[in-house]
């Protein structure tokens, strides 16, 4: 008798479990809203009705749509290039930037001048350091500039423009008087946008370099002024 | 003298802006006309605040309640373009602009270059400085992955010594042992060309050109976006036509994107 108690015990055990079990199984875990709002659905779904989910459709894929970029700024500017003992002079350059955040950018220069006579050459007439083709200087630079302070001016009452003060600083290198110097450079610009896509640029670069032109090692600190345009894409 | 160097000088910039306001398109054109070249999606948050300006200080002077539509017409690093239906235009950022919908109901995905797609990209361009035999170097590369662990670079140096100038020219094959790693360590083999002008103040010594082979050691260090910072260190040997061949040590280090 004891034993027929056991065995139904058992049994019955064995049959909740299964019960359980094959709940468990066509209930996805994942649902328990449904189940806590229709708790009818239990039947439905241990019986044979279509199941709510249709496990072939697979997820689709949403694709990124292009948007048109425009990370990139290139430009020409001129201005003055002021060569330590060989006068102010004109300068003419491009660059190349890349707006790698909105505070940070990397940019890229080249630019050129032709560099005056000293005041020693100039005061005794003749005897000249340089030929011409040394006089002519170009320089490149690599560097990162950073936009200390963004924002907006306001010129008259339905103008504003946005704007930023940056300040840059690279290296590159500078060929004149017939070598080529390694050049550190460092500077401060203002960057007004005209349109989204158009910027006026008034930078002030102090490029540094070692040279021997004068007989013996100098650092010199070369100071150019250059006003610019850049357009984004 | 002065002014006419300074004529000489703004004369281009001045044009160059002439020409560049003449040329910009009205600020708000139809919607209807080129409505189809943008991307159109439809505010799912509560708002969307549009500012003027690309950057988090700009003031925000609009706000698109949800379900308006608004065209995206351009991104400027992580900041989008936006023109609502009254053809007001503002910058949203991207954190916002991933919480509209497309027409299709699908959240708008955007393009983000992470360390995913570091991994992923074949191209890489880079800009390096530092020292070459004992004078300042400043190096360009380029470098296409084959696979996962090797690509082929090559590279323009310039090397600015104190007694002489010289330009490399290198092709090379780097092994990158585990690329996901943050900061990834590699090894390189290379060769190419060297001119070398030495620089003299009185007798002009003639002009070098020799071929090279190296080793180098390195590793790159991924940053974020499509950046990341690479130093190496690599042994040359240059090949001369004197009894000796020369040894050069390099280091440096700099920036790359990939794309």
């Amino acid at each position: 008798m004891e034993s027929r108690l056991r065995v139904l015990l058992l049994t019955t055990v064995i049959a909740l479990a299964g019960v359980a079990l094959s709940g468990c199984a066509l209930w996805p875990f994942g649902r328990h809203h449904a189940a806590d709002s229709s708790p009818t659905e239990a039947s439905d779904a241990s019986g044979a009705s279509p199941s709510v989910v249709d496990p072939t459709v697979s997820r689709r894929k949403v694709k990124a749509p292009k948007i048109r970029s425009s990370d990139f700024e290139v430009g020409v500017y001129a201005g003055s290039y002021s060569a330590q003992d060989f006068g102010v002079n004109p300068v003419y350059g491009a660059r190349l930037a890349y707006h790698i955040s909105e505070d940070f950018f990397a940019e890229g220069l080249i630019g050129t001048s032709k560099t005056g006579l000293t005041s020693y050459e100039e005061l005794s007439g003749s005897s000249a350091l340089l030929t011409d083709s040394e006089r002519k200087l170009t320089y490149y630079n690599l560097g990162f500039g950073y936009n200390i302070f963004p924002g907006e001016v306001f010129i008259g009452r339905n103008r504003a423009f946005n704007s930023a003060v940056y300040v840059i600083g690279g290296v590159g290198a500078t060929k004149f008087g017939g070598s080529t110097h390694f050049t550190v450079m460092a500077g401060a610009g203002y960057r007004l946008l005209l349109t989204d896509r158009i910027a006026a640029h008034l930078d002030i670069r102090d490029h540094v370099f070692q040279n021997d032109l004068l007989g013996y090692q100098k650092t010199v600190h070369n100071l150019e002024s250059t006003l610019g345009v850049t357009t984004y894409f | 003298m002065t002014s006419q160097w300074c004529t000489r000088a703004l004369l281009p910039v001045g044009f160059l802006l002439a020409w560049a306001t003449a040329a910009q398109p009205p600020a708000e054109k139809p919607r209807a006309l080129d409505a189809a070249h943008f991307v159109e999606v439809s505010v799912d948050d509560p708002y969307l605040e549009m500012r003027t300006g690309p950057g988090r200080g700009y003031p925000i002077t609009r706000v698109v309640p949800r379900g308006e539509r608004v065209d995206v017409l351009m991104r400027r690093t992580d900041w989008y373009k936006v023109r609502d239906d009254q053809g007001k235009e503002g910058w949203v950022d991207r954190e916002h602009m991933e919480r509209t919908l497309l027409a299709s109901g699908d959240r708008l995905k955007l393009d983000d270059p992470a360390r995913r797609d570091y991994e992923r990209s074949p191209w890489e361009i880079g800009f390096q400085t530092g020292n070459f035999g004992g004078g300042n170097v400043n190096a360009a590369y380029a470098g296409y992955a084959i696979n996962d662990n090797l690509s082929v670079e090559t590279g323009v140096e310039q090397a600015l010594g104190n007694s002489s100038t010289s330009v490399l020219g290198t092709i090379s094959l780097s092994h990158t042992f585990v690329p996901r790693w943050r900061i990834s360590p590699f090894v390189d083999i290379g060769t190419g060309v060297v001119r070398i002008s030495p620089k003299a103040v009185i007798v002009e010594p003639p002009l070098r050109r020799e071929q090279l082979g190296f080793w180098g050691v390195g590793a790159k260090a991924y940053l974020s976006r499509r950046f990341m910072f690479r130093a190496d260190y690599r042994s040359y040997l240059i090949f001369t036509q004197s009894a000796q061949n020369e040894d050069r040590r390099e280091w440096k280090a700099g920036f790359a994107f990939f794309f």
